[in-house]
This record gives C-alpha cells, structure tokens and sequence, in this order.
C-alpha cells in the first residue's frame, strides 16, 4: 500500500479559515457571514482584516442564508461559516428556495460536522445533512479529509459558479494529504491500490480507512482506499472502476448511513454494478457527549469498524 | 412620464389580467394580486422604470425590487409583461406545464424580471437585504424595493431582518407590508394579531410611512418622498394598506379570496368591472 505519514495533526476548519484568509485577499467578491461562531469557524483573521467584507447576522442563520443569496445579486461570492447543525437543517427551506431552486452562487460552509464534535453531544451533532444537502438538486456536497484539503477544497469552490454545500470538523486530525494540492470538485482520489477490497471514504474517516488498509494488510488482505471529497456529483466512474477491480466495497464516513457517503454509492452500484458492500456509518441514532475518540469508537466508526466491515464483505465476496 | 390617469388604465388591465389567469389556470391567489396591482403598477411605470430589453441578473446600476410574497405574482407577472419584460401573451400559460410563470417566482426557467424564487414565506426581506448590501459594496447608489405580506411577517425570520437592517444601517431599501388585514385562515387579528406593527418596526429601528396602496395618486406621493428620504442611516418600511381583492366588489376585503380561482361565471362578473384598457392577451 501506498504509506501516508501525518505532518502533524490540525483541524480541518482551520484549513478553511486559513483558505478564507486568503481569498480574501485574491478575491474582492468574495464575503463572509457568520451567524455569532467567528472563533470557532476561525474566521478571526478574515474579520479582522476584511471588516468591509464580513457580515456579522447574529444569532439568525436563517436570515443569514438569505442575505448570502441576495449578495450573489450584485455578483457577490458569499461564503456562510456556521456549525453543520444551524448550516442545514435549521435552515434547509432557506437554502432549498432562496439558494438551490435559485440557483445562487453562495457556499454554506459548515464547521463542527459529525459525531467528532464531540462533548456538546447530540443537540450539536449533525450527521444527517450530507442527506439534507444532496438531496437538493445541483447542490454540490464536499468533505476534505484533513487540513491540507480543506484548504484546497475551499479555495477551489470559490472558482466554481453555483451553491455549494462544504462540510469539516471541529478536532484536530492527522494532516497527511499534499501541503498546496490541487482540488478538483467531483474527482476521487485514489490514496492507495489493492485487489480485495475497494474502501470509500470521506472525511475524517479517511485516515481511518488508511489505518485499516496498514492493519489488513499485515493479514495478507489488499485493500483499495479512495477519498471521495466530493459525495456530490460522485465520481461514478472512478468508483465502478475500482470495484471492478475488486468485486466488494466498503463505505465510510461520519454520518447516518441513511442519506450518507455509503447510501450513495449503494444506489450507484445496485444500477451499474451489483456487489457486496458494507456501510461503516451511524446507524440510526443520535449521538452524546464524549471525547471525539469515544465517540467514534462507540458509534462504530473507528479503524477496527472499517477493519471488521472488510472481513465481512470479503466473506460475502466468497460465498 | 405617464399621467395618474395612464397610471390608473394600466392597472385596470392588470386587474384583468389577474382574473383571466387564475381563472384560465383554475388556480392562483386573486385576492393579494388585485390588492397589490396599483402599486406594482406605479413602482414599475411611474418610480422604478428599468430598462425591460437589458434585464441582468446582477442589476447593477439600476433599482430593482423583490417580491417576498410570491403568490401574488399574477399582479407581478401583468406588470411585467405589459412593461415589457415578456411578452403579454405568456401571461396566458401561468401554472401551466412548461410556462415560464410558475405558480410562484422562480429563476430556473430564465424569466425576464425575476431574480430568485419565492412562495415560501419569509425570505423575500432578508434576500433584499443581501442585494442592498451588494449595491453599497459596488458602490451603487440604486435602491432596492422589497413587498411582503402582512400574515407573511409571522414568520420568525423576519424579524431577524427587521432587527439586522437597522443595526447595519441598510439605508437603500424600501420594504413594502401589504397590509390587506387578511390571511388564508381569516382576518390577521384572528389567525395571529401582528399588534401596533408601526411601534414594532419603530421600536427595531426603520423609518415607517403609511401609504393608501389602492390610491395611485398617494402611492406616487408616498414612494417618491420615501425614496427621497432614503440613504440617510436607516431602512425605510412603508406599511402599505391595501384591500384584498380590490377591484371586483364581490372579492374585495373577503379573505375566502386569497387563493381560491373564480370560475367562469365568477370571472365574467369580476371583468365586467374592470375596463379592458389596453387589450386582453
């Protein structure tokens, strides 16, 4: 397998606010709101140095979103930074009328995503909204993996025209994609080759897949590990290529397994190409309080989950 | 510039327009259209007056105005159409498959004079603010014109606009409350008593003026001495008293009008009272 070394773990959103940072200074049109989180969001630096282009709203997502769609009328870019949780469903008519229906070029961006939020606990952990957000025609749905693609992933939604839904986290996690990397929105990227398995993941989980593809190989199992960033448009054709490859799938991701990252790439495959796969996702619950570790141990979503979801659609791969 | 008198003829092929619409579609809302259909009238021929053959979806340079109530639309679409944006005989397919004049606004079908959907209640404000902000950000001294509802500010987002605008001194928008006293459910006091609203838009900080919104010759006066006022710190919220279903006697300040089609006989009574002025589509 292809080996991936941490540089140094970081959060991701401090990726997107460094990104913001800059766009802020290459980009006149582009403008912050930001609905009472601006340390949390770290948005401080954008705040301080572009007073002219952020809009503190106050407590009021839903008038936020709003405002973010009426500035795209006047050729505006705007970027809204609050958690996942007040970024969807507080907000979803908002973003489904004035936004998507509307076709207006606004980038909701939404830190604190997942069970990983963590002690805040259930009211705070958002993980139905990759399913809010995608089920919203033309609304693109991203999760960087780390803080380098982050970075990246929120400076290249600046360059693409339309609503745009980009998803991190609040904990700091291993940093191990390329420093300064391209991001193609909708391209997956293969992290590393193998014969037995494709694992799909996205998010934080994708350093988890890395870890399980190191452990099943030391058991003689050759998985594939690839980051789709990008849950919508999914790159269909990276996908079925992979698992043509290898016969058997396994998703992962930070969310309900309803609407998610696996719900997406069961449906593709049940039209295209049938094979076993398993979902290591929530299942139908909400979360609790609790360091991010626990949580994702707890929940199912840790490096043995992926491990155990491997073995099992390998077993089903046989039979 | 058109007389008072080309003003009020206008409006009454509007108010044609509206009934031969619902009434075509065998749905649509008569009742805020008609109420609404003098003042659309005046703020697009006689204030606002764009250029219909250079509509942009930025408007840059030139005012531009949101409707947040967008069931009204029929009025909107009419005034549109004979101002020029489209033209007259689209007005015949609203509601129907494949028209560009959905049954409320939308974007997606590209048609001349709109710049994002509504009908879902209690966002037209807040996109009007985001737009006016916009304008001060490119430097454009244009205005913004915003109409909603009065039932329509019981939605809670509203006032999140209502107490933004102030504070961030969005001094280049003119917001419009159709106050017609009527919802779906009945009178306003009934369904949910939107109390002293001149006290409450005063008490967030706007400047308030009250406007006969079924009198063209107050609306002129209104909107011109507003708009003459505006620029100078605050937002200015004109409470626009209106009567629902203005126009035809058997509709107006009825709430059972809001969105219910007249059928064929009801229509032909409605057009009997309103002159055919400047031809039917």
């Amino acid at each position: 397998m292809t080996d991936y070394t941490n540089s140094g773990s970081k959060d991701t959103r401090s990726g997107f606010g460094e990104a913001m940072q800059e766009l802020g200074r290459t980009n006149p049109d582009v403008v912050v709101l930001c609905a009472d989180l601006t340390p949390s969001m770290k948005l401080e630096s954008f705040a301080r140095e572009f007073p002219e282009r952020f809009i503190q709203t106050g407590i009021a997502e839903a008038n936020m979103i709003c405002i973010a769609a009426g500035l795209t009328i006047g050729g505006k870019i705007p970027f809204t930074g609050t958690f996942a949780n007040f970024s969807t469903g507080r907000v979803y008519d908002q973003i489904r009328q004035s936004v998507a229906y509307s076709g207006k070029n606004v980038k909701i961006c939404a830190s604190h995503a997942g069970i990983t939020l963590g002690e805040d606990g259930a009211t705070h952990q958002n993980m139905e909204d990759i399913g809010m957000m995608k089920m919203l025609p033309d609304m693109t749905v991203i999760n960087p993996c780390d803080f380098n693609q982050t970075k990246a992933a929120t400076l290249a939604v600046s360059h693409h025209n339309g609503p745009v839904y980009l998803r991190f986290g609040r904990p700091k996690v291993p940093n191990f994609t390329p420093a300064g990397q391209t991001f193609e929105i909708g391209k997956a990227l293969l992290l590393s080759e193998g014969r037995d398995v494709s694992i799909f993941a996205t998010g934080h989980l994708v350093w988890k897949a890395l870890e399980a593809c190191r452990l099943l190989e030391q058991e003689g199992i050759s998985s594939e590990v690839i980051n789709i960033h990008t849950i919508k448009p999914l790159d269909e054709e990276a996908v079925i290529a992979s698992v043509r490859r290898t016969g058997c799938a396994v998703t992962a991701e930070e969310h309900e397994r309803n609407g998610g990252l696996g719900d997406s790439i069961a449906q593709l495959l049940v039209r295209k190409y049938p094979v076993p796969i398993e979902m290591v996702a929530v299942d139908d619950s909400f979360g609790e309080s609790g360091t991010p570790e626990e949580l994702l141990k707890k929940f199912g979503l840790d490096t043995p989950d992926v491990v155990n979801a491997v073995k099992a659609v390998l077993a089903r791969k046989r039979s | 510039m058109p007389a008072t008198e080309e003003l009020r003829r206008i409006s009454s092929q509007v108010r044609r327009d509206i009934i031969r619409m619902v009434n075509g579609a065998s749905s649509g809302h008569p009742g805020g259209s008609l109420g609404v259909a003098d003042f659309l009238t005046v703020l697009y021929f006689e204030v606002m007056r764009p250029d219909p053959l250079k509509f942009d979806m930025n408007g840059k340079n030139e005012d531009i105005f949101f409707l947040s109530n967008g069931h009204v639309c029929p009025a909107w679409y009419s005034v549109m159409a004979r101002y020029g944006f489209f033209p007259v005989k689209e007005l015949g397919t609203f509601r129907k498959l494949g028209s560009r004049l959905q049954g409320h606004p939308a974007t997606i079908e590209r048609l001349p004079g709109v710049r994002i959907a509504s009908g879902s209640l209690g966002q037209g404000l807040s996109v009007s603010i985001g737009a006016a902000i916009a304008k001060k950000m490119n430097g454009d001294s244009h205005l913004v014109y915003a109409l909603c509802g009065d039932g329509e500010l019981q939605e809670g987002s509203n006032w999140e606009a209502l107490m933004f605008a102030p504070a961030k001194k969005i001094d280049n928008l003119i917001a419009v409350v159709d106050y017609n006293g009527k919802q779906i459910d009945g009178p306003v006091d009934k369904v949910m008593p939107l109390g002293n609203l001149r006290a409450k838009f005063e008490a967030f900080g706007w400047i308030v003026t009250d406007m006969d919104g079924n009198n063209i010759e107050d609306i002129i006066t209104v909107l011109n001495k507003v708009k003459a006022g505006a620029g100078k710190g605050k937002p200015n919220m004109i409470i626009m008293h209106t009567h629902m279903g203005y126009g035809v006697d058997f509709m107006t300040d009825n709430h059972e009008w809001h969105g219910v089609p007249p059928n064929n006989d009801q229509a032909a009574r409605a057009l009997g009272q309103l002159q055919e002025t400047l031809g039917d589509y």
